[in-house]
């Protein structure tokens, strides 16, 4: 029942959300802090992890494929498939889940406990509008540029294993990345990431907005938003797979 | 003027307010007191629409609160004022800006004229400009409860709550606060409720004071009357202090003088 309740209140919250600003100015002095808070300070967690994990694939799939049937090329083909389809989109989306969603969480979950919500709400303002609204807005159109991002530095950092290290040349790997491409494959990602950013975003907005109590309870919303939010994703990420690929 | 008439609250199984009626009137600095746990914030909440009450009526000059739609509490909340406990300042701007936020978002004035507003109540609650450019986070607590008041009172309301506004200031500063609430009362002719436990503040300056006791309504008056009243509940929340144990032993000395005078 507990569940239910929470969807309930979830859509509620949306539909408070999504409302005309009660003053137009106001989100859009708020939108750009948004997207360089959410959004370009995401990029070093984005480049250092999409570097470091585009290189153990790529080693990995060296190490692990090392058939005289395959072609040469087949790891950068399975580094670049893997980043385009999954990595860039669905893990890096869980990633920021920990790192957006938390801050979200915690963010507005500070503001309802020391009232600050309240004291919006007291002078006639929509505050889950005001405060909710510019995150969502920033965080979706942002995410398209971390995952785009994402790509292109793994893809990077399956370069440099071919640069460091004699287990496979470069120009085997840049064979494999062009090999075979599927330009949906990008398309399908980033449809995806969008959801993910609506998801990550909204989830985390609503666990901050609802808690009460102390320091301990944002801390539970951080953690529930983190936790929930991904499933969520994950969940997502089955149903958009089987529509758009199967 | 804010009347409540009849207000029950409850919480699950409990029952918070028990068929509250209170007239709060324009112009005067009405105090809502209480010992902890009686009530007195959900009233106040209850009053603003942070609660929604389960019956009864709350009047603001003749508007009926929970008949309303949520337009139209938006819309009334632009002429109310508050002050939190813990002064509810927005981390994330400085003072200045924390003032004219109200400004910014229901005022259709110039900016230059928002600015002008915005320094007016500042310097109407005594802050120097030195702490203006400042984050709620690096003034004293003194200074956030007058940028607080600052703020509530930027859009001129008619009605302004405050919630325990001496909490965690010494008592020079809460004199200070207290004087400054009541100053603006009379200044803006609004209809001002104060909630408090704070006895001196009462005796400072409440005009109409009403005690709730355990969801209940048991007393109402001014400060002259509140000395003499035969209520066990209130008199042990006046008389809680040494310094008014000691006001209530020389008014009976100076009683008990006038007797004899008179019987002599």
């Amino acid at each position: 029942m507990s569940i239910v309740s929470d969807i309930g209140k979830y859509f509620l919250l949306l539909k408070r959300v999504i409302a005309v600003p009660d003053r137009g100015k106001m989100f859009f002095r708020q939108f750009p802090k948004e997207l360089e808070k959410l959004g370009l300070q995401s990029l070093p967690i984005v480049l250092i992890i999409s570097i470091f994990i585009g290189a153990i694939m790529t080693m990995q799939t060296m190490l692990n494929t090392s058939n005289p049937l395959l072609p040469a090329y087949t790891t950068g083909l399975v580094t670049r498939d893997t980043l385009l389809l999954e990595f860039s989109s669905t893990i890096m989306c869980l990633i920021l889940a920990g790192k957006v969603g938390s801050n979200i969480a915690s963010e507005i979950g500070t503001m309802r406990i020391t009232e600050q919500i309240d004291a919006l709400e007291i002078m006639g303002v929509n505050s889950a509008n005001y405060l909710i609204l510019p995150k969502i807005t920033a965080f979706v159109v942002m995410m398209p540029f971390l995952v785009i991002f994402s790509m292109g530095v793994g893809l990077v950092g399956g370069y440099f294993v071919g640069v460091f290290t004699d287990i496979m040349t470069t120009g085997d790997y840049i064979l494999g990345i062009q090999y075979a491409f599927v330009p949906f494959y990008v398309c399908y990602s980033l449809l995806k990431s969008l959801f993910f950013a609506f998801i990550i975003s909204s989830v985390a907005a609503f666990y901050g907005y609802y808690a009460n109590g102390g320091a301990l309870d944002v801390g539970k919303a951080s953690t529930n938003a983190v936790v929930n939010g991904s499933i969520i994703i994950l969940l997502f990420n089955i149903l958009i797979t089987n529509i758009m690929l199967n | 003027m804010i009347e409540v008439k009849n207000v029950n609250k409850s919480f699950d199984e409990i029952q918070v307010l028990k068929n509250v009626s209170v007239v709060f009137e324009t112009g005067k600095t009405n105090m809502i007191i209480g010992q902890s746990g009686s009530g007195k914030t959900v009233l106040m909440k209850s009053i603003i629409g942070l609660h929604r009450i389960d019956s009864g009526r709350i009047e603001y000059d003749g508007r009926n609160v929970p008949d309303m739609r949520m337009k139209e509490v938006r819309m009334l909340r632009r002429e109310v004022g508050m002050l939190f406990q813990g002064s509810a300042l927005f981390d994330s701007m400085s003072v200045l800006e924390n003032v004219m936020y109200p400004l910014e978002m229901f005022s259709d004035v110039s900016n230059d004229e928002m600015m002008e507003r915005a320094l007016f109540c500042l310097k109407r609650v005594d802050l120097q400009e030195k702490s203006f450019a400042l984050s709620p986070s690096e003034i004293s607590g003194g200074m956030q409860k007058r940028v607080a008041i600052a703020r509530a009172i930027a859009l001129q309301p008619k009605y302004l709550f405050c919630d325990e506004p001496n909490s965690g200031l010494d008592p020079k500063t809460s004199l200070v606060i207290d004087q400054l609430i009541h100053e603006i009362t009379n200044e803006f002719d609004i209809t001002t409720i104060v909630n408090s436990h704070d006895m001196n503040s009462v005796m400072e300056i409440g005009d109409n004071i009403v005690f709730l006791h355990q969801g209940e309504l048991a007393w109402q008056g001014n400060k002259e009357d509140i000395f003499h009243v035969d209520n066990q509940e209130l008199n042990d929340l006046v008389f809680a202090s040494e310094l008014f144990k000691q006001v209530k032993k020389a008014n009976q000395k100076r009683e008990a003088a006038d007797i004899k005078k008179g019987l002599a």
